[in-house]
């Protein structure tokens, strides 16, 4: 193996971060970029995994230690690959860096967001709330350093967090910055992204007020999330007693996502938990066409179902309304057991929002075949070059981090091409 | 070489912490009760005008300090910045711990600032600079099983340079990807049938110099460690022993014994077979009734037979679905006038899978429904009778077929034999196979091939229940994780999730009692014992967690950075405050918080973060796992005069969180019997307690600790205090 060959992995989520230390763990040197501001993706905002309902935190922090102990790793947030070119074993990419406006001499004392005057909404909670222009991503970010988003200041606002900043780590000048390197293989790790729930017009999304989706429902549950981890629902604050949950939301439907995204029975499931756990006299109703908890899942799937507050029905959800003259929200399914339609009024609705590859919206900068859906097709992939996780098909974590081991030590293998 | 450590404190001022606390009390607590006479203040220490300071200071031909202490921030943060090649670096976190979460500049603020430096300084004194354990190591990687994921395994990791042996117990490689007639589709656009592609791979495995092929082998003995494994393998008779460094289990599996589904019908009928006899059918070229040999005109798949039951298979098996999807297409292509039924509880192709799924329902012969099977039985003229109940056409229907093909699950090899049969004094099978259902898998979801075997990843369906195309990429991870295992131990490192610790446990034996607590209590199985039942450790299985540490009764294990003496040292290092009013609501009560530093130390970062107020009587200690609680701190702690004790660990149970696997369980298992030694001292057993904390449970902090302090207060001063 040539020493000075790299490894690229692009995304800092839960299957990049885990190729990009195999490998380096291996004995491979490894730069990560991610496109956010922070590492850790998707798992960051889940409140709890299934089926052991254990923060996704615990295991991230293992995942940062291991990179600031490792010499080998090097990693870039707000960084986007934009060109790629050459083969297996000795790749030429380009990585712009996204200004951050914060430097590494920030301390996370929070004095700018405070002397800060405008908001933004927060993405990172899916816009249940707001931050201030000037913000930390979470409490437990990695890098915890804080990041200034531009797009939400006003005029010469900058000045206060300036002033404000002890540290001397505000740079409101900061530029795009243009990195090149020379590695021996790629690895894709970009990940997915929940489904546009507005786009199902019967679902009432986006209309309805107390219609949310499942990812912002783990954030809703979330102690460091906009209610502090109270399940409340958005219209008033209440804490509904009587929720439902709406299966294939966008997936499985020809006329949204064709396949099935794999993780939304597990996790409406667990969020059935989460409603239970926070409020133990509340209803949970699941609708469903086929319950779908592979291999050993199976054993929470009925530890779940045989709770008598929570109530599995199969049937497709055809649409949702708010109900006249209340914040409620009025769910018609068809039960595929009995053929009947049945109208149900519930305190709130979650959609169980399907998975969309990343490389949906944004492909990646070498001409790769892609399924219409706009998954990765590994077979086509050109020598050198590895998908892993959820850019192949939809996948849970753990099979995620499998494939990102795997990932790993083909990339290896790749990189002894050189020699 | 034992070099002259020469200590130097460095102080930050900055992030509210010089607001907070009074500086020069402190340089003088520094001096006096840590002993550290070198001390230096920055208003940053972090900033490179910080670190220059520091530097200076390290230089060998200046002061040539090489032990310092940073009182900053949390070692969480700011890493990079507080990294310095061969000095040692004591972290006290005076920012998260008192500038964040304590009232600025009041007496109880400023004395914990102070017993924060007394602890650290007692810390960096009782370390030392970690060499890494060296031994010799072989890399070879040993692969049990030739299906689809040890082949893909021992490909990838001989394509990568490593020798690897693999060792299958039929004669012929490709185990039951090699009986198959078809693959159900991998690749989009997942509609075709394909080729079982297994047959490539084994002849890549046949022509590879770097892979010994060892077919109508037995692995009789697995003995050793990581790096320097023995194998004892027997082919036809003939034993021969091969060194290895790591291991691949992708021992694969079995079909579920159908002769225990009587209700649905196998064994009543030549006619009932399994999904597995279908396929072997399919291969040999001819779907037939095994009763006269007719060409079926119906049939039908009974979806879970034995899978998704209690009585059964606790779990699902994953492949059925797509298999039985894939065989009615066999029927329909062998017969064009034939119906397939598939009878099913949930139809499960998630993924891309599911465009399978729908190429296959498109088909007007294959008939998919729901349905609860009540039984199979002889129906007239030849047929099956299916009763099912609960199914899309009504609640009870009955389905006549020429065949009926069970979809049966798999069972993982390791259910009910012992694969590996490890020679470890704990027992020959990985523990933890009861919790899985028999498979060798990993209680972690972000670290799915740790088990507590170190050194031992399992791939494939041994693993978890999953398809070919599945099986092949775990095979790969496998590999990668085995790869790994072998490199770290031949540079004397631990691996996951201490996977740069360079430490490892070394026992002052000369007093060991040969007790056995650690060889009982290793997570691991690190720690063996010899002819007279003296223990000894195999340093590559360790995985640095000090279990043995905290199990030893006489506080022999160490680690260079980490030991029994180290945090007693600590906790006598405290000032404990004479109490004069035990009335008084804010009278000095001292009580002591040991925590795990992966999940309970970065909770309470946070609650610093989120600038929770947290009660002030209250100190820290990290610990690398609650394993790792030696009782004796217990005895130095109230011998000092400290009032409490409260120990944050993780959860454990069946859902167990420990990265460790056992050591929040042991730890709450030795504190059952610490009772008896409070009791001899006449101190109630309430002043120690343990409570299970995830790692985004800041919020719970404040309140937890707050009424055990107020508890504590209940019960009193500690007596020993006046002593």
């Amino acid at each position: 193996m040539n020493a000075d060959n790299k490894i690229l992995v692009i995304g800092g989520g839960m299957s990049g971060l885990t190729a990009a230390l195999e490998a380096a763990e291996a004995g491979s040197q490894v730069i990560i970029t991610e496109a956010g501001p922070y590492l850790g993706g998707r798992v960051a905002q889940l409140h709890r995994y299934f089926p052991k309902l254990c923060p996704p935190t615990c295991g991230l922090e293992i995942n940062f230690r291991r990179i600031k102990e490792n010499p080998n790793i090097s990693f870039y947030t707000m960084a986007e690959v934009t060109q790629v070119s050459g083969s297996a074993g000795n790749f030429d990419v380009t990585i712009k860096v996204q200004p951050r406006y914060v430097n590494d001499r920030c301390v996370a004392c929070h004095a700018c967001a405070e002397a800060c005057t405008q908001w933004r909404v927060n993405d990172f909670n899916y816009g249940l709330d707001k931050t201030k222009a000037a913000y930390l991503p979470y409490d437990m970010a990695f890098p915890q350093q804080y990041v200034i988003d531009k797009s939400a200041c006003s005029g010469d606002c900058g000045q206060k967090c300036l002033e404000a900043c002890a540290y001397d780590a505000i740079e409101l000048h900061m530029t795009p910055q243009t990195l090149n390197f020379n590695v021996g293989a790629v690895i894709m790790a970009s990940g997915w992204e929940l489904y546009d729930a507005t786009k199902m017009d019967n679902l009432g999304f986006g209309v309805v007020a107390n219609v949310i989706t499942n990812m912002q429902m783990e954030r809703l549950a979330a102690s460091n999330g906009p209610t502090g981890g109270q399940i409340l629902r958005p219209s008033d604050q209440q804490v509904p007693k009587k929720v439902a949950f709406v299966q294939c939301a966008g997936s499985r439907d020809e006329n949204h996502l064709p396949y099935c995204s794999y993780i939304c029975c597990m996790a409406s499931l667990k969020q059935a938990t989460y409603v239970r756990e926070k409020a133990p006299e509340a209803e949970v109703y699941i609708f469903y066409i086929d319950i779908r908890t592979p291999g050993r899942y199976e054993q929470f799937y009925w530890k779940v179902r045989d709770d008598e507050n929570v109530h599995l029905i199969r049937g497709k959800v055809a649409k949702i309304t708010q109900e006249p003259g209340t914040d409620n929200v009025v769910v018609v399914a068809e039960n595929t057991a009995t053929g009947d339609k049945q109208s149900m009024v519930f305190d709130m609705v979650v959609l169980a929002a399907g998975m969309v590859p990343s490389t949906k919206a944004s492909p990646f900068p070498l001409p790769l075949s892609y399924t219409p859906d706009g998954f990765v097709i590994q077979d086509l992939l050109p020598p050198g070059v590895y998908a892993v996780g959820t850019l192949k098909g939809p996948l849970d974590v753990t099979k995620s981090v499998q494939d990102g081991t795997g990932a790993a030590l083909k990339s290896l293998i790749a990189l002894g091409r050189r020699s | 070489m034992e070099i002259e450590k020469k200590f130097g404190v460095y102080l930050c001022k900055g992030c509210g912490i010089a607001e907070a606390i009074n500086f020069e009390s402190l340089h003088k607590v520094i001096k006096k009760s840590g002993k550290i006479q070198h001390i230096k203040e920055a208003d940053i220490l972090c900033s490179p005008e910080g670190r220059a300071l520091i530097l200076e200071d390290l230089k060998p031909e200046g002061e040539g300090i090489n032990c310092i202490v940073v009182a900053a921030c949390s070692p969480r943060v700011k890493y990079e910045e507080f990294d310095f090649p061969n000095v040692l670096v004591e972290r006290c976190n005076i920012r998260e711990q008192v500038a964040w979460t304590q009232e600025p500049n009041n007496e109880h603020t400023q004395a914990l600032a102070e017993d924060y430096l007394r602890m650290a300084c007692a810390r960096i004194k009782k370390a030392e600079m970690p060499e890494p354990y060296q031994s010799e190591c072989d890399k070879t990687i040993l692969v049990i099983g030739g299906g689809t994921a040890g082949l893909s395994a021992a490909l990838q990791a001989a394509n990568n340079g490593y020798q690897v042996v693999l060792v299958e117990k039929e004669a012929q490689l490709g185990g039951f990807a090699a009986r198959m007639y078809r693959q159900t589709p991998s690749s989009y656009p997942y509609t075709t049938l394909q080729e079982p592609v297994v047959f490539k791979m084994i002849q890549e495995v046949q022509n590879h110099p770097k892979i010994k092929v060892m077919t109508a082998a037995t692995l009789e003995k697995l003995d050793g460690q990581p790096g320097l494994f023995d194998a004892d393998i027997t082919v036809g008779g003939d034993m021969e022993t091969l060194r290895v460094g790591s291991v691949v289990l992708a021992a694969g599996w079995k079909p579920y014994d159908a002769t225990k589904l009587v209700n649905l019908g196998y064994g009543l009928s030549k006619d009932v077979i399994t999904n597995i006899e279908m396929e072997e059918m399919a291969k040999a070229g001819k779907i037939v009734r095994p009763s006269d040999g007719k060409a079926p005109e119906s049939v039908a798949f009974i979806q879970c037979a034995g899978s998704r039951d209690p009585d059964h298979l606790p779990y699902c098996s994953d492949f059925c679905c797509t298999a039985s999807l894939k065989q009615a297409l066999y029927v329909r292509e062998s017969n064009p006038n034939a119906i397939a039924y598939i009878l099913y509880k949930d139809i499960r192709t998630p993924g891309q899978t599911e465009l399978f799924y729908k190429q296959v329902q498109s088909d007007p012969g294959v008939m998919l429904t729901k349905a609860e099977i009540a039984e199979v039985a002889l129906g007239e003229g030849g047929k099956l009778r299916i009763h099912a109940t609960d199914t899309l056409l009504g609640a009870n229907v009955i389905f006549e077929a020429d065949l009926v093909v069970l979809a049966t699950g798999m069972v993982p090899a390791t259910a009910d034999e012992a694969v590996l049969n490890l020679g470890y004094r704990q027992g020959p099978n990985l523990p933890d196979l009861e919790l899985f259902s028999g498979f060798a898998d990993s209680n972690f979801i972000c670290f799915p091939y740790e088990t507590r075997r170190t050194g031992i990843f399992a791939a494939g369906c041994v693993h978890q229940p999953m398809n070919m195309a599945l099986a092949t990429e775990d095979g790969v991870g496998a590999a990668c994780k085995a790869i790994q295992a072998a490199e770290h131990v031949a540079a004397g490192m631990a691996v996951s999730p201490r996977a740069w610790d360079i430490t490892f446990p070394d026992p002052f034996m000369q007093r060991c009692t040969s007790c056995k607590r650690c060889t009982e209590e290793c997570p691991f199985g690190a720690i063996e014992e010899d002819e007279k039942g003296t223990p000894f450790f195999k340093i590559n299985r360790c995985r640095r967690c000090a279990t043995c540490m905290g199990a030893c009764p006489e506080r022999i294990v160490s680690f260079k950075d980490f030991s029994v003496d180290q945090i007693g040292s600590m906790l006598k290092s405290l000032d404990v405050p004479e109490i004069e009013d035990e009335d008084d609501p804010l009278a000095p009560l001292r009580v002591i918080g040991l925590v795990c530093e992966n999940d309970a130390y970065p909770a309470l970062d946070a609650a610093g973060l989120h600038k929770l107020r947290l009660n002030p009587m209250i100190r820290f200690i990290s610990l690398r796992c609650l394993g790792s609680f030696n009782m004796v701190w217990v005895s130095d702690a109230f011998s000092r005069g400290v009032d409490g004790i409260i120990l944050l660990g993780c959860k454990h149970g069946d859902d167990y969180q420990c990265h460790f696997a056992k050591g929040s369980e042991l730890c709450e298992y030795r504190m059952s019997k610490l009772s008896e030694t409070l009791d001899k001292l006449g101190l109630e057993s309430d002043r120690v307690i343990q409570y299970q904390i995830g790692h985004s449970d800041f919020d719970l902090l404040p309140k937890l600790i707050d009424d055990f302090v107020a508890r504590v207060r209940e019960i009193g001063p500690n007596p020993f205090k006046e002593l």
